[in-house]
């Protein structure tokens, strides 16, 4: 194994360029006769447009032009679009309402677009913005997704109940039927908080026109670059692919929120051409960020799990209200379904499981994935069950889990997955060992002399990520493939580029691809190039999202180079006067069985394209190769988390005093930043259990969260140091035997911090984020029973 | 943010001149509320008047006093060894506001002239009894804070210094919002060299306010279990989606406790 391979804790390549300041975002790049962008923002939950005047405006210094829903519907640029179509259980459609790209008569959350106003400066952009005169007619509006249903506020006419859809997933009857014949049922309600998305770089885009070429360009913060022109084009309309490029340069931390195709991005694209080609540059401040990002989470859930009398199993129901917020977001409908429902077995073998989900209109912000995306609600509603039955039956929540684990695999669960391999028994072990379990009541006590409440909690999670095969995914309604695409350039001194229709926007894939590539043809890691996140470059790709650049991007990549290695051999068998089949080819060096004639890949590359020693009717110039790749299945990382909190009584503060994360990721290509992957996902989750809240004012709908000042995004001293450990059952259906990372510790850590809150108070449910206060309050009524 | 006129006198007489003519105009020292209010068009003075200017930094220790000039930056009063001395709270204190970056900009006078209810160094100034020269006058700590983000200054008065009594022990406890962490609670606890005892809390309230109940209380017997019992009516206090004026209340006792148990 080489220093750079597989394997190897190699240090990123992409961090000299980050952390000296030299990297380049779209923030960076600045188009000769630039303008700038504005959005004028609705100031209101839910308002009728009576009329927008921008006379006054449009002749303020350095404007270029202000544009409207009108204008829009003139051009008849495409709506954005929601890209899984989602049927109720009565079969009819999702009820997707209008979505333009500048609001239509109707405003329906605070932040919405109203008007885009283009100047020559920012803050001559500002200004004009400020001068353009809106009638509002206010409506009424409802910001909870537990009242929806019935809220006065109707937010779409194609849903007069607000009600998008209402999925169901799994046998209804056979479910009923276990809880009939349960010796316990185990009941809970649960909020899942509504989170703001916070990416260290804002969005931003450029749009730019060329009359002379007919072309258009966008720079853009895209996690997917490919999707956002296809979007662009095929739906708003806008250019055929093949006159637009879009290019998501360097892109700082995408958690989800880059993945979707937004209104700003499309305006600035489309207006530019309205102002006679000048590129328009627009980069979010950090407000419209909190505004106007797609949110995550949002669910109002009530779940019931039922048992038999030796604590099996043996059925779960789960009814929940997701908010989608104003408009549908591009993936918003499958997040609380298929990426949801489809994960309430965790890792336990359940027999019969129901999931209803009413998808609900809210004046917010619009809701779609975010870190995890319905896997972490799915496992908060698991996890949070599993534990609180295991306390109902007074059995150690670790052992009511290993009772019912899934033990054999490939095992098929009553929600559509089948997952393909694990060990869930050999992560508890291994998390029981490391996070010292047995010591716990010891810690406890210690805690307790120090007049602390301290409590344990365990988050035995599963993901379902790599989402595919494709025609599988198609057949529930999604409306893209979910393959992915590499090519690989073998330059004639033998360096290589690899273009890959993943998109690294702080993954780290410049590194981990490279080391692929250096394992597998014995070359320097530093005579690899990732190439990305143009579509001028990379002819398509789908993009980084659900963790599936590792097990999907990477084998797609790895499929390629088999052909590389395939055809080299050819040209090396050529020049070594041997049969292609004698050629053996290691740690980047050619040889023919039974002699001592070889070759080095860099010679071989020479020889591909100097083509002077082989036949070119028979084996073709060059060596670059190309491979889509879809897999056969999902890939199912699946891990144990515990964790310990001690909450101090007199004021209500949480600490996370130890947390214990043991993953199975299968085969890893580097532990370091595998190791950082599971950090940040943890401190996500740890965000979201006790620190994350987005919270609009049901009185005026206004975002009260709208900056770091309300908004409390973890810090380094909100967590302690963790402690990591890894069990490895490799996936069978990637050669490289992968699953992702990415994601997994903002799937796991809300539960077991969450576990370990109620735990340590003795209580059935705090609600998140867990704050002083809300934990505090949670202990009044404890105090007075106690006095 | 609005165009505005920008002065940087060079000393107090040319500091008050230049606000008297001006419409509407604000002084600043380390611009630590000002610049992002006024970046985000929350406020939109006409003139800046900056008092980096005047060079009135500095800090000067007797036996009985700490006289910090209304220009000397959060950073230098948390590391000056003197005060380090007499007054450990007053370090303590100043070391806990807000980040590096806002220690380094941010002054005394800025600070005090705000009066943002969730400061720090008005519950020290309040907690200490500390008397603040204007340009004008002399005023007690407990003339000076008037109420939310007012102070007894006339629109053309200038801070110039805080004058510290040195007492025998003093103590401050912080429970910070978890969002800003500003002081969503922030009690001053001091035993003055007369013995008498002052308690100050900032944070809860719209300005920073005493607690007689306490302050008696602690006048009797300087520890933490005579605070046992003694409670702050959450009438008056502030509420808000990080804590309501009952958890304000609960908190102010707390604090005030583990200020009195980390005095010195």
């Amino acid at each position: 194994m080489s220093e750079t391979g597989i394997g190897q804790r190699v240090k990123r390549k992409e961090d000299h360029r980050f952390i000296t300041g030299k990297g380049r975002y779209t923030d960076d790049i600045n188009l000769p006769g630039q303008t700038y962008g504005y959005f004028l923002r609705s100031p209101h939950a839910h308002a009728t447009i009576k009329s927008i005047d921008t006379s006054a405006a449009k002749k303020m210094p350095g404007v270029a032009g202000i544009f409207t829903g009108e204008d829009i519907a003139n051009d008849k640029l495409g709506g954005l679009i929601c890209g899984w179509m989602i049927h109720s259980k009565d079969g009819s459609p999702m009820k997707a309402g209008p979505h333009p790209v500048l609001a239509q008569g109707k405003v329906r959350y605070v932040g919405d677009h109203v008007a885009f106003v283009v100047a020559a400066t920012k803050e001559q952009a500002k200004a004009a913005a400020a001068a353009v005169d809106v009638s509002y007619a206010v409506l009424p509006h409802n910001v909870d997704a537990a009242m929806a249903m019935t809220a006065k506020a109707q937010v779409h006419d194609v849903a007069p109940d607000n009600r998008v859809f209402n999925w169901s997933l799994g046998d209804q009857a056979a479910t009923d039927a276990a809880f009939k014949a349960a010796a316990h049922v185990t009941k809970i309600d649960l909020v899942n908080n509504r989170l703001i998305p916070n990416a260290m770089e804002p969005r931003a885009a450029i749009g730019s026109y060329d009359s002379g070429s007919d072309h258009f360009t966008l720079y853009t913060t895209s996690q997917n670059p490919h999707v956002a022109r296809l979007v662009i084009s095929a739906f708003h309309g806008l250019a055929p692919e093949h006159k637009l490029r879009v290019i998501a340069p360097d892109v700082g931390g995408g958690f989800g929120s880059k993945i979707f195709i937004y209104a700003e991005e499309v305006a600035c694209v489309w207006a530019s051409k309205k102002i006679g080609g000048r590129p328009i540059k627009w980069t979010a401040e950090r407000s419209e960020s909190f505004l106007a990002d797609a949110h995550g989470r949002d669910h109002v859930t009530h779940a019931e799990l039922a048992t038999d009398a030796t604590g099996k199993i043996t059925g779960l129901r789960v009814n929940t209200k997701a908010a989608m917020g104003g408009y549908l977001s591009t993936f918003a409908s499958c997040v609380p379904t298929y990426l949801y429902g489809t994960l309430m077995s965790g890792q336990y073998a359940i027999p019969n499981i129901y999931v209803e989900v009413d998808a609900v209109y809210t004046n917010t912000a619009p809701v779609d994935a975010y870190r995890g995306a319905g896997r972490p609600e799915a496992t908060y509603v698991v996890e949070r069950i599993v534990e609180t039955a295991a306390r109902e039956l007074k059995m150690d929540p670790g052992e009511f889990r290993r009772k019912n684990f899934i033990k054999s695999f490939p095992h098929q669960t009553p929600v559509i997955m089948c997952y393909d391999a694990g060990d869930y028994a050999a992560a508890l072990d291994k998390a029981l060992q490391i996070a010292d379990y047995k010591g716990f009541p010891g810690r406890k006590a210690e805690s307790a002399k120090r007049g602390k409440l301290r409590g344990v909690g365990f988050s035995a999670y599963i993901e379902a990520c790599g989402i595919a095969p494709s025609a599988a995914v198609g057949s529930l309604g999604a409306g893209v493939g979910l393959w992915e695409s590499a090519e690989v350039r073998v330059n004639p001194v033998g360096t290589v580029e690899v273009l890959t229709g993943s998109h690294s926007h702080g993954q780290g894939h410049e590194t981990t691809f490279a080391q692929l590539v250096s394992d597998r043809l014995g070359i320097d890691i530093d005579n690899v190039a990732i190439v990305h996140g143009d579509t001028d470059k990379v002819q398509f790709g789908m993009g980084t999202y659900g963790s599936r650049s590792g097990a999907v991007g990477m084998t797609a990549i790895s499929k390629a180079l088999d052909k590389i290695e395939a055809k080299a051999k050819r040209v090396a068998a050529a020049v070594m006067e041997a049969s292609t089949n004698d050629v053996e080819f290691k740690n980047g060096t050619f040889t023919v069985k039974g002699t001592d004639k070889k070759m080095a890949f860099g010679e071989v590359a020479l020889a591909a394209y100097v083509a002077h020693k082989f036949n070119s009717a028979e084996i073709e110039p060059g060596l670059k190769e190309s491979a889509f790749h879809d897999p056969s299945n999902f890939v199912f990382p699946a891990g144990v988390h515990i964790c310990e909190v001690e909450i101090d009584a007199d004021t209500g503060v949480t600490e996370v005093a130890s947390y214990t994360a043991v993953d199975d990721f299968g085969n890893i290509i580097n532990p370091m930043i595998v190791e950082g992957q599971v950090h940040g996902g943890i401190v996500q989750g740890i965000g979201q259990a006790l620190t994350e809240g987005c919270v609009y004012d049901k009185e005026s709908g206004q975002l009260l969260t709208g900056s770091y000042m309300d908004y409390c995004m973890p810090r380094a001293d909100n967590v302690p140091s963790f402690k990591l450990g890894f069990i490895c059952t490799p996936c069978p259906s990637n050669p490289l035997g992968m699953k992702g990372c990415g994601e997994a510790g903002a799937i796991a850590s809300p539960a077991a911090v969450m576990n370990a809150v109620t735990d340590a108070l003795g209580v059935r449910d705090v609600p998140m984020p867990a704050t002083p206060q809300v934990v505090w309050q949670v202990m009044q009524p404890m105090k007075k029973a106690a006095e | 943010m609005e165009n505005f006129a920008y002065h940087r006198p060079a000393s107090v007489a040319d500091a008050v001149a230049a606000m008297k003519k001006a419409k509407d105009g604000k002084f600043m020292s380390g611009g630590m509320t000002l610049l992002p209010t006024v970046k985000q068009g929350l406020a939109a003075p006409s003139d800046v008047i900056d008092l980096t200017g005047l060079k009135n930094s500095g800090i000067s220790v007797s036996g009985s006093s700490v006289t910090v000039k209304a220009g000397t930056t959060h950073v230098d009063v948390a590391t000056d060894k003197g005060i380090r001395q007499v007054v450990p709270a007053l370090s303590a204190l100043a070391l806990s506001i807000g980040d590096p970056a806002v220690r380094n900009r941010g002054t005394i006078g800025g600070s005090i002239s705000n009066n943002d209810p969730a400061a720090d160094y008005p519950a020290a100034c309040l907690g200490l009894g500390a008397t603040i020269h204007t340009s004008d006058r002399k005023l007690a700590a407990g003339e000076f804070f008037t109420g939310m983000f007012t102070t007894a200054l006339k629109p053309a008065e200038v801070v110039t210094a805080v004058e510290f009594p040195v007492p025998a022990k003093a103590g401050y406890a912080k429970f910070p919002n978890p969002a800003s962490r500003y002081a969503m609670v922030g009690v001053f606890v001091a035993k003055l060299k007369d013995g008498s005892v002052r308690v100050a809390v900032t944070g809860a309230g719209p300005a920073v306010f005493r607690v007689p109940a306490m302050e008696a209380a602690l006048a009797r017997d300087f520890s933490a279990k005579a605070l046992a019992g003694v409670t702050v009516d959450a009438k008056t206090l502030n509420t808000d989606m990080h804590a309501s004026a009952t958890y304000r209340a609960h908190l102010i006792g707390v604090m005030a406790k583990r200020a009195v148990e980390v005095a010195k």
